[in-house]
Order: structure tokens, then C-alpha cells, then sequence
């Protein structure tokens, strides 16, 4: 009997199972993905990026710039932090009570803490002492709040709030996620590093800033120039070793304005239904006594805190 | 075409396209390494041709994964793929000029591919970088070098189909497919956000994992015993593998970390760490044929055996690094870099390689191989992979295991993977000579055979004609 047909089929339809696998569900479920909401505020998110920073995506994918860039930021897990944001009237009370619920805590410390409120009283710890915690801190006027905070090394390493998710690149063509990371990940970049001028420099001379940077300059983005009429205001400064000669000045060309468009809106930061994280209200040092939240945030929120 | 059963005159009607895809293939391996050579100098200096937007880092880099997988790989891999079809089917190629058509056109994607990239028209997906006007010549040009093949081997003399072919003829087929829906979903019809990087993934591991991991096997399979002039222990576990790499290669490459529902990376993982199942096939074949080889083993053989044993390698790191709290170490690195082409090249060309040699002089009869010149192919190759390959490798886990450790400044994990990547330049380098070793030896070969052919006809035209007698 002739088995060739048969085998053909079977290694036909083995192959074609990841095809249903891997392409057609995605592609059924992610492909069709929505704009979300930000957590709480319910601001849609993402929004597409603006013009220039659209055309600096294609700066980003022409040079290859994701062989050393990756755009994931990665998490490895999720803990609470509890803070006492309101200690009340009756302070002492509120120390015998922390002593007895944090033990690790010693008296001093405390009353220091309570002079400047705002303040963590247990950080990195799991939710559900995290919410016994705060169920018996705040009791009558005393305030607490919980705090939930991604962790894992990227995050520690300040690349990124939280772990990067589908939404945040739902407009992005083509999407570069990156493979490797000889430089570090640009996923929130445009938070973190958000001044145009370092930015330009570092693009030109990337070891002016940071010092042994393997990456290479790329001068041919940026024209050298007469410095006519007081030179141009785009012109880039600082540049040390790097600075051309006297009455000439280096300006960005189109490309690396676009670029850095582009670099600027990077910022996979905001809070999401499924990557949540807790934003600070107000600085700790504006928060006075009376003005702080009356409800514990359990998820997150970017709201002014509303007054009592 | 008639039934011809003499080797010599099969391969003598089919010696030009085989001729055009395996030389091109030589050339484009060599300028694939030269990019690598430039693309790794530039971590010893990073303002090293910096100017020249051309031979930027980002561009030098797919320009020489591009040059090696499709110029190479694929190119080279068809090309002996189709040498197979008719060795052992006993017949000559369907439609020779055409075929020899649709290699010079694959050719003239692939030039147009690669300028492409230099200037800036990349598409921004990994291995797929090529643009769209040039990979529709690729694509073209590979239906016709396929189809050709195919209907060679449909018009087999020789009717058994023997386990190599089924290997390779499941390849054949696949790429049209996997190339096909990565080109229509993300290039033509864009599909959104990161659903483009979930399809890019599976066309990258089905490209290098499946594609070169079939058509390699099924190379070894052929010239692994022929060479040794040893028996496969069992054609049924040969057959096994081949089922079980088909099932579950076709699943991976989904790193952990990306920013997809979860789903989809732990699939991955479990098809990956399947692959244990053809892993173990694939050497309990080999074991016997290619296990305590002689000294005298023939360079042909030797490429075959280290192209085998990485196999095995590559794809057990693979599978390690597919479980998730490796992956957290290994992703992000030099790591998958390293182990990718430990896979493509420390596999597949190095059983290219044994096997063009192996073909060449069949293919040109008459002519041989320079042995000594195939030897120091060897062991640059050899060199390339040690120096290159696997402190690429191994560098990317201390990296990966800096960067879990946020107390290290980043600058620290810099200065390491600059002390690996300086490493693998010398790999490069072995590479570089290597590859020029490798294409003069069969360039000269070529052309001591036409040269030989030239004479002869030279010889026959400029004869003294004799003047024949006639009889009253």
C-alpha cells in the first residue's frame, strides 16, 4: 500500500497545529485588543503617539536600535507597603499600638516618623497582612493606607514602574520588543530620562553623560554648522570633548528630533486593571495633617487625595 | 526527461543551478561573516565607521543575520536538498534553466534585501528583517526553486523514499507557509500591537529551530552513515524523531518575559521542553554511526559529527532555557544570541559544510577538493564556534545573572558583556578566514573544472582533422 498521501497529511496537520496555535488564536484574542482605562482615573490609555515621535518609531527601526534595546520590562512580583497617613490626635496611643503591631520598630524612630506623615510603617509584605495591618492601625482618626508596589530587579533598577503589557504598544508599528539588552530597556524611557538635551547629546556622543558607553555615536543624524546670529537655539551644548570647533555648532537634523520624540513617549507608567501599582497622592512633605486620604487605595490611584 | 541511471550523467545535467545555489551560497556566507566581523569590532570601538549611516551596529547586524540564514542557510540547504532528490532518486532535475532562474532570482532578492537593510528599509522584526519589495522576489524565487524540486523528486526513479527525504520535503513545505503568513500579517495586513512580535517569534523559531533543524537532520541523516560507511541503528527511531520534531519544534520561542497574555509563552515552554522526546531520538541515531570514530575519519565526517553533537547542545539549552526561572537569567542576553547560532551555525552550517564537501567532487567529476584547505576550514570553523560561539553563550548567563541583581550597576553588566564580546571577536575572525578558506577552495575547484572543459573542447575544436579516405 501506498502510505505517501497519508504521511503527507499527518505532517501536513502536525505543522499546521502551531499555525492555530501560535498565529490564529493570537491573532483572535491580542489582535483584536482594546484601549483600556487607567486605574482609577478610567482615562482611556493608551493614546497613539503624536507625529513626530510616529516618525522617530521609524528613526528607532531604520538604525536597528532594538539589537541593544529591549522594550520589556519584567516583574517578578507584587508586595504591599502599609502607610500611616493621618496618626490623629492621640499620638502616643498610636506609638504603643505600632510598637506592639511592628516590633522590629523602635520608639525613636517612630516618633520621628509620625512628624512627618506620610511614612511607611511596613514595607514589602504580603496582602493579606498587609490588610490586617491597616485594619488595626486605623481605628477612629488614625488613617492608613496600603500601598501595592511591583517589584523585581528591573523595577529596581528604575527602567520601569511596573511590568510592561500588551496595551502599552497597542499602536505600535512594527511593535520591537527587543531580544537583548546591551543597553538598558527603553520601555519607560521617556520617564525617566525625560530632557530633550541629554537626550540629543547622548545620541551624538553617548560617552559625554555616560561615561565607557559601548554605544556607538550617531553623528550622522546631527549636521555641524556655522554659528550665524548668535547660533541656533537647537544647537547642542555641553558637549566636552565632543564640542566642535569654535564658530560652529552642531544641530539635530529631522531624524534625531524624531528620534527623541519618539524616545519621550516611551512611557509605560500609567496604572492598569491588569498591571496595577499605587501612585503617591502628593509628595510626603506637602501632605499635611487632616488633608490625607480617607479611604485606604487598594489598587491605585493618580487622583488628589479628596478632602475630607 | 528520460530515465538516466548513471550518476555521472545526472549530475552532469544538473550541475549549473546546483552549481549557482551552492557557489552564491559560499559568497554570501563570506560576506555574512564580514558584516559579523564589523558589527563585533564595533564593541572595541564604538566610533568605528560610525559616520557612515550605511554600517551603523543596527543595520550591519540583521545585514549579516539576513546574508547567513537566507543567503547560506536556506540557499545552501536547497541546494543540497535538491542534490539528494536526485541522487537518490536515480533522475535528473525537472527544467534545469529554470531552476537556475529562480536561484539568480533568489539571489537578487536577497542583494536587494540586504542593501535594503544598510539603508535604513528594514522592516523592524528579527530574521524578517528583510523588506517587503525584496522578499517578495525571495518569495517567488523560492516557489519556483521548491516546486522544481519537488517535481524532481516526484519523477524519482528510484520510488523508496528514504528517511532523509521525508525530513526535507516537510521543510520544502513549510517555509512557503511560515514565510508566507509572517509577510501577509505583518507586512501587507499589519496586525496590532504585540500580536506582531508573537507571529515575528514563531517565524523566527520556525525559520531556524524547524526549517534548518529538518533540513540539517535530514542531511545527517544521508551523509552521517554514507560517510562512516556505518548503518543507522533504526530507521523507525529516525522516523520517530522526524514526528516529534515536526509536533513540538513548531510550538517554541516565545520568551517568557514578553508582554503577552500568559498563555502563550507557557505553551511554548511546554512544546519546547518536549523537544527532550526527538532530542533523545536524534541521538540515540547517531550514536552508534558517528560514536568512536577513528582517526582517520574523513573532514566531510568530522563536520557531520560536530554539527550532530551541537544539535543535540543547542536544543537542550534550549529546552532549559525555556522553564521559567532560567528564562528570567537567560532572556534579554547574549545568551539567546549565542545559543541561536550555536543552533544555526554550530548545527546546520557545520553540516552543510560536510556536506558540500562531500558533493563537490561528485558534482564535478573529475575534480577534487583541496583536503588541506577543507581541513583548515575546519578547524577555524572549529575555533569560531569555541571562541565565538560559546563565550557568547555562557557570557550572556553571568550577564542575565548581573542584571537580576540590582545592586550591580549597570555599567557593571556592560563592562562584562564587553569582555565576552571581545572574546568572540577572535571567533569572528576565525570565522571570516574560515569562510574565505572555504570559498576559494570551492571556487578554484569550479574553476579548474571548466578550465579543464574549456581545454577540452579548445582541444576538440582545434583539432587537426584527419582527412577520411574515401573509398573509390
Amino acid at each position: 500500500m501506498n502510505y505517501g498521501p497519508l504521511i503527507f497529511l499527518a505532517a501536513f496537520f502536525a505543522l499546521a497545529t502551531s499555525w492555530f496555535g501560535m498565529v490564529l488564536t493570537p491573532h483572535a484574542q491580542v489582535g483584536h485588543l482594546q484601549p483600556t482605562n487607567t486605574v482609577p482615573d478610567g482615562l482611556t490609555y493608551p493614546v497613539g503617539r503624536a507625529g513626530l515621535a510616529r516618525q522617530g518609531l521609524d528613526v528607532y527601526r531604520a538604525n536597528g536600535c532594538e539589537y541593544c534595546h529591549s522594550q520589556q520590562v519584567r516583574q517578578t512580583g507584587m508586595v504591599c507597603d502599609v502607610l500611616l497617613t493621618d496618626a490623629g490626635t492621640n499620638q502616643p496611643a498610636v506609638i504603643q499600638k505600632l510598637l506592639k503591631l511592628v516590633p522590629e520598630a523602635s520608639e525613636a524612630s517612630l516618633k520621628e516618623k509620625l512628624a512627618s506623615l506620610p511614612q511607611p510603617i511596613k514595607e514589602h509584605i504580603g496582602r493579606s497582612e498587609a490588610e490586617a495591618l491597616v485594619k488595626a492601625l486605623a481605628v477612629g482618626d488614625v488613617k492608613a493606607e496600603l500601598w501595592v508596589v511591583p517589584v523585581g530587579p528591573d523595577i529596581s533598577r528604575g527602567w520601569g514602574r511596573r511590568r510592561t503589557v500588551a496595551e502599552d504598544f497597542l499602536y505600535d508599528y512594527p511593535y520591537m520588543p527587543g531580544s537583548q539588552r546591551v543597553g538598558p530597556d527603553l520601555a519607560d524611557v521617556g520617564a525617566r530620562l525625560p530632557d530633550v538635551s541629554w537626550q540629543l547629546r547622548h545620541l551624538y556622543a553617548p560617552t559625554v553623560d555616560v561615561k565607557g558607553s559601548p554605544m556607538p555615536p550617531y553623528r550622522y543624524l546631527f549636521a555641524k554648522q556655522k554659528s550665524e546670529h548668535g547660533g541656533s537655539p537647537e544647537a547642542l551644548t555641553n558637549l566636552g570633548d565632543h564640542a566642535p570647533p569654535t564658530g560652529y555648532e552642531i544641530v539635530p537634523r529631522a531624524e534625531a528630533k524624531a528620534l527623541v520624540a519618539y524616545l519621550l513617549s516611551l512611557r509605560a507608567n500609567e496604572a492598569l486593571f491588569d498591571a496595577p501599582f499605587t501612585v503617591p497622592s502628593a509628595p510626603a512633605t506637602n501632605a499635611a495633617p487632616g488633608t490625607a486620604t480617607n479611604a485606604a487605595p487598594v489598587t491605585a490611584t493618580n487622583a488628589p487625595a479628596p478632602a475630607k | 526527461m528520460a530515465e538516466v541511471s548513471s550518476f555521472a550523467e545526472i549530475d552532469a545535467y544538473s550541475r549549473v543551478p546546483l552549481l549557482v545555489l551552492l557557489v552564491s551560497a559560499a559568497v554570501w556566507l563570506f560576506i555574512g561573516s564580514a558584516f559579523a566581523f564589523i558589527a563585533s569590532l564595533k564593541f572595541h570601538m564604538p566610533g568605528f565607521l560610525a559616520d557612515c549611516s550605511f554600517l551603523t551596529y543596527g543595520r550591519v547586524r540583521p545585514a549579516f543575520t539576513n546574508s547567513f540564514l537566507y543567503g547560506f542557510c536556506v540557499q545552501g540547504g536547497l541546494g543540497v536538498a535538491i542534490w539528494l532528490f536526485i541522487r537518490l532518486g536515480r533522475n535528473c532535475i525537472v527544467q534545469p534553466g529554470l531552476l537556475t532562474l529562480g536561484a539568480s532570482l533568489w539571489n537578487l532578492g536577497l542583494t536587494a534585501g540586504v542593501i535594503g537593510i544598510l539603508s535604513g528599509d528594514s522592516t523592524g522584526f528579527e530574521t524578517l528583517e528583510i523588506p517587503g519589495y525584496a522578499s517578495l522576489m525571495l518569495f517567488v524565487a523560492y516557489a519556483v526553486i521548491g516546486v522544481l524540486g519537488l517535481l524532481s523528486l516526484h519523477q524519482r526513479v528510484e520510488r523508496g523514499l528514504y528517511v532523509s527525504l521525508w525530513f526535507i520535503v516537510a521543510a520544502v513545505f513549510w517555509f512557503p507557509w511560515i514565510y508566507s503568513t509572517a509577510q501577509l500579517l505583518l507586512l501587507k495586513f499589519p496586525v496590532r500591537g504585540v500580536t506582531q512580535a508573537v507571529i515575528a517569534w514563531w517565524y523566527a523559531n520556525n525559520l531556524q529551530m524547524v526549517w534548518l533543524g529538518l533540513v540539517g537532520l535530514g542531511l545527517a541523516f544521508y551523509f552521517a552513515p554514507k560517510l562512516a560507511n556505518r548503518q543507522l541503528p533504526s530507521h523507525y527511531l529516525a522516523m520517530f524523531a522526524f514526528w516529534t520534531l515536526i509536533l513540538f519544534a513548531t510550538w517554541g520561542g516565545i520568551p517568557n518575559s514578553a508582554p503577552v497574555p500568559a498563555w502563550l509563552p507557557a505553551l511554548s515552554t511546554a512544546g519546547t521542553v518536549l523537544l527532550l522526546i526527538p532530542i533523545i531520538a536524534v541521538s540515540l541515531s547517531f550514536w552508534p554511526v558517528l560514536g568512536k570514530l577513528g582517526p582517520d575519519a574523513s573532514t566531510p565526517l568530522r563536520f557531520i559529527r560536530v554539527g550532530v553533537l551541537l544539535f543535540v547542545l543547542a536544543e537542550l539549552l534550549q529546552v532549559v532555557s525555556s522553564l521559567l526561572p532560567v528564562s528570567q537569567v537567560t532572556d534579554l542576553t547574549w545568551f539567546v544570541p549565542g545559543r541561536s547560532l550555536l543552533f544555526s551555525y554550530g548545527f546546520f552550517a557545520m553540516i552543510l559544510f560536510g556536506a558540500i564537501y562531500s558533493i563537490m567532487p561528485t558534482l564535478f567529476a573529475g575534480e577534487r577538493l583541496c583536503p588541506h584547505l577543507a581541513r583548515a576550514h575546519y578547524w577555524l570553523a572549529l575555533g569560531g564556534i569555541v571562541l565565538g560561539l560559546l563565550p557568547l553563550t555562557f557570557g550572556g548567563i553571568i550577564q542575565g545573572l548581573q542584571i537580576r541583581h540590582a545592586g550591580v550597576p549597570f555599567m557593571d553588566v556592560v563592562k562584562t558583556q564587553l569582555m565576552v564580546i571581545r572574546i568572540s571577536t577572535l571567533g569572528d575572525l576565525c570565522f571570516l578566514a574560515g569562510h574565505g578558506v572555504f570559498l576559494v577552495n570551492v571556487v578554484a575547484l569550479v574553476q579548474r573544472f571548466y578550465k579543464a572543459k574549456a581545454a577540452t573542447v579548445f582541444a576538440d575544436a582545434t583539432a587537426e582533422i584527419k582527412p577520411v579516405e574515401l573509398r573509390p
